[in-house]
């Protein structure tokens, strides 16, 4: 009985050291990051067979408000750099915010051909639900309104819009056919389950603030080697090539027309 | 203290649950009525889809009722066919989820109230001529009274506290689908605590003081349930 305790506790011993070695990191990510991200956490972890990332997707002020009340994410990736900003002012960051690209709404719609879509469509009386991400605290909300009323279309629109949690579940909203057109990311749009289903039309950027996105190592995962190694590989050639794929700008490019 | 649009998420909560409760009331006897008195096979098989709610996560039921009242699912077909307006993201799509959610909240102590009250009593009121459909009226609903006040005050709390669902269907529009619940979840997402503790506080004191309202009614000496 003993001999078998002491094999027990030997082989505990054993597991206890193999997971001291595999580390494991939390990634906090904004929804227009989805595909993208899994694209690039998969490459990373080829490298980096062992370790473990784990990505949460939701709308950059929720992580914002959770990160300050000790969620366990180790980066925080925000679609408005203005929240890791706000998080390493008041000292929840253990690196410099790191701008990592410019995101760009897309209209999106997938019953109908949203490639010839304008803002000024939208008051289109056929067009009767219009979906966007909740401009309480969704980075791509607080876009659509402003590009909204930078058109003069809001007053008309408005009676028309629903609010999605985040991003992502303003293009579900759209995919189930519960609204008819979207304003959306675009690196959602070019997502190829999406993009086959109606196509989308770029909502020209000057109508509304640049959706710089910008992440930042937290706090909790100051020292962590893994959560370091995953920032480095975001400004990887490999990574920064992804991203464009999605129809993001990266930092130090210049924007599409 | 509560802002407007507070006071308009409480108002709107209220008259869902006060909907729900109604059309529950209508919707829920029959089914407690029959699984009650029933000796049928399709009595399990019944009672557990009612029971569903309880357990399911109201994400799934989300989710199943965004497709089925979209466009192309049946509902969606349904509502299109008759010529009314799509249900998501309006209040009568809310109501809808909210009485498949809430159903075992009414249906549940109707049934127990039922089966406490056991056959005798219709017998006896059928050997005195009365007819069946007299007899529920006359008999069974007033002897079942208690546990119909218990299924509403239930169904009412029940669907006040109702959050995953109407997050998932109800598209956050104020006066139509932004209730409490969500109306608190937006201010704390929007990191307005201050608002979120007022709303919340106020939620907190209704939810006990229902409950308490109705543990101590039950508690009367001389009462049965």
């Amino acid at each position: 009985m003993t001999r078998l305790l002491a094999h027990l506790l030997c082989l505990g011993l054993l597991l206890a050291g193999a997971s001291a070695h595999a580390e494991k990191i939390m990634v906090a990510a904004a929804a227009d990051l989805k595909f993208a991200l899994d694209e690039i956490v998969t490459a990373f972890k080829a490298r980096e067979p062992g370790h473990e990332v784990e990505v949460v997707y939701g709308s950059s002020g929720k992580f914002h408000t959770q990160i300050q009340q000790g969620a366990p994410y180790d980066l925080y990736f925000s679609a408005d750099i203005a929240y890791p900003r706000a998080l390493a002012q008041a000292g929840f960051a253990a690196s410099s915010v790191q701008p990592y690209a410019v995101g760009r709404l897309v209209l999106w719609s997938a019953s109908r051909d949203a490639r010839q879509l304008r803002l000024s469509s939208l008051t289109d009386p056929k067009i009767t639900r219009i979906a966007i991400a909740n401009p309480k605290h969704a980075p791509y909300g607080q876009r659509a309104v402003e590009a909204l009323r930078a058109a003069g279309v809001w007053s008309q629109v408005e009676p028309k819009l629903v609010y999605g949690d985040n991003i992502a579940q303003t293009a579900q909203f759209v995919q189930t056919g519960n609204a008819q057109v979207g304003i959306i990311a675009l690196a959602l749009a070019v997502n190829p389950t999406l993009s086959r289903q109606g196509g989308y039309a770029l909502i020209p950027d000057q109508l509304h603030t640049p959706l710089e996105q910008g992440f930042i190592i937290t706090k909790r995962a100051q020292g962590k080697a893994l959560a370091q190694r995953f920032a480095d590989h975001m400004r990887s050639p490999q990574a920064r090539a992804v991203m464009s794929r999605y129809g993001f700008v990266l930092p130090g490019e210049a924007a599409a027309p | 203290m509560l802002s407007a649009s507070d006071w308009q998420a409480l108002w709107l909560t209220a008259r869902l649950a006060g909907v729900v409760t109604l059309i529950l009331l209508v919707l829920g006897t029959p089914i407690a009525w029959w699984l009650a008195r029933s000796r049928s096979r399709w009595k399990a098989p019944i009672g557990a889809v009612v029971a569903l709610p309880l357990v399911l996560p109201p994400s799934v039921l989300g989710f199943y009722l965004l497709l089925a009242m979209g466009p192309d699912g049946p509902l969606g077909q349904l509502t299109q066919a008759l010529g009314l307006p799509p249900l998501p993201f309006t209040f009568t799509g809310l109501v809808v989820a909210s009485v498949f959610y809430s159903l075992p909240f009414m249906v549940q102590p109707q049934q127990s109230a039922f089966e406490a009250m056991g056959e005798r009593p219709m017998e006896v009121a059928a050997t005195l001529r009365a007819s069946p459909l007299d007899a529920f009226f006359t008999v069974a609903v007033p002897l079942a009274a208690p546990g119909f006040l218990s299924a509403s005050i239930l169904t009412f709390a029940h669907t006040v506290g109702e959050f995953g669902v109407v997050l998932m269907i109800g598209g956050n529009l104020p006066g139509i689908s932004r209730v409490a619940s969500v109306q608190i979840y937006d201010h704390v997402e929007s990191l307005d605590y201050g608002q979120a503790h007022r709303l919340a506080a106020v939620m907190l004191v209704f939810s006990f003081v229902v409950l308490l309202s109705l543990y101590a009614w039950r508690a009367q000496p001389g009462r049965r349930r």
